[in-house]
């Protein structure tokens, strides 16, 4: 048995798988680490997890974007090392990238 | 329900309040401004594809992980067949696997709430959400309702101006002009600051972002995000052992 061809509906199921396959993220990884037991080793590597998901999604983005991305982020480093401000980060991150850009780099 | 913010053992009661939920609030808000500006990229990317309004805002609302979004796009079609749609979750699927890795640092902190609680909030879970969180944890803050805080008003924000940029369209033609593939990109790095805990701990980090750049040049795609991470993740684990 073949399934009638989403036709009209299409979107619609497109929206709706995109919704599921995202939940699954956001859930999964809550529900498997109910069934790990916290031992040290574990906390330490919980521990190490979050700078790590930083480090690993900057860093090939950045060698992705090119140089001006790097140029805005180091910017972005050091304005939050100097005021503890996201916002002020990302206003001098978006500023450099697009004075960056502006100039032809 | 107790009135103090201060950090509790996870042990404790778990804490929900309603100054957790102004603590999350206040914490989100300086993002929001990042936040639309990729909503109405978004928006405006839908609508130059030729989604229908509603269409936009149902995707805005449901899916709710902007990357994923703006991926979606550049892969969209006029006509769907079943492997097609099926095709997309599966990439949806791999751009918010960081997801996973996400939920699981801060599972700790989740796990004494109820399953149905959780369930609720994870529905609003995203990147931004994880950078506070995270933050917040890390300082030894307890209450769940800075997630709830934060990611109800992200998600009322997101859907709201994905309209605008859906009805301005063309005005916002390029994006990449003004920096909008950055903003994300520019949280994250941002957060290197807060977390940062000295160098030793910092070990596993590098080890994160060497694994991660290999990975990216041998595999398409975000796989990079889960093996670089993971990798750190294992130094930590081992690394206070003695050689």
């Amino acid at each position: 048995m073949t399934l009638p061809d989403p036709g009209p509906w299409g979107a619609a199921f497109v929206i709706l798988a995109m919704m599921l396959a995202t939940y699954l993220c956001r859930i999964s990884g809550v529900i498997m680490m109910g069934f790990i037991p916290l031992t040290p080793r574990v906390r330490r590597g919980l521990a190490a997890l979050p700078g790590s998901i930083v480090v690993a999604t900057v860093l090939p983005l950045i060698e992705r974007l090119g140089f001006t991305a790097a140029l805005a982020l180091i910017a972005a480093i050091g304005s939050m090392v100097l005021r503890r401000s996201e916002l002020l980060a990302l206003a001098v991150g978006m500023a450099t990238v697009s004075a960056a850009r502006a100039l032809g780099f | 329900m107790t009135a103090s913010p201060e950090p509790t053992s996870e042990a404790a009661r778990p804490l929900l309040t309603m100054q957790g939920v102004r603590l999350g609030v206040r914490r989100v808000s300086v993002l929001l401004p990042g936040i639309v500006v990729f909503a109405v990229a978004f928006g405006a990317a839908a609508a130059a594809k030729g989604l229908s309004l509603l269409e936009t805002v149902m995707m805005s609302a449901l899916v709710y992980a902007g990357v994923a979004q703006l991926v979606a796009m550049e892969l969209w079609r006029p006509e769907w067949s079943w492997g097609a749609i099926a095709g997309l979750a599966v990439v949806t699927a791999t751009v918010n696997a960081r997801m996973v890795l996400q939920g699981a640092s801060l599972q700790p902190w989740f796990a004494p709430y109820p399953k149905a609680l959780n369930a609720a909030h994870l529905f609003l879970f995203t990147d931004a959400s994880w950078l506070i969180g995270a933050r917040y944890h890390g300082e030894g803050g307890r209450d769940l309702g800075v997630i709830i805080g934060a990611g109800v008003l992200l998600w009322v924000v997101w859907v709201a101006t994905t309209i605008p940029g859906y009805l301005l369209g063309a005005l916002v033609a390029d994006p990449r002009q003004y920096g909008i593939d950055l903003v994300m990109p520019i949280f994250f790095a941002a957060m290197i600051v807060p977390l940062w805990r000295g160098k030793r701990a910092a070990v596993p980090w590098v080890v994160a972002g060497l694994v991660a750049l290999v990975t990216a040049k041998l595999i398409d795609g975000y796989a990079f995000i889960i093996v670089g991470s993971l990798a750190g993740a294992l130094t930590g684990a081992f690394s206070d052992d003695p050689a």
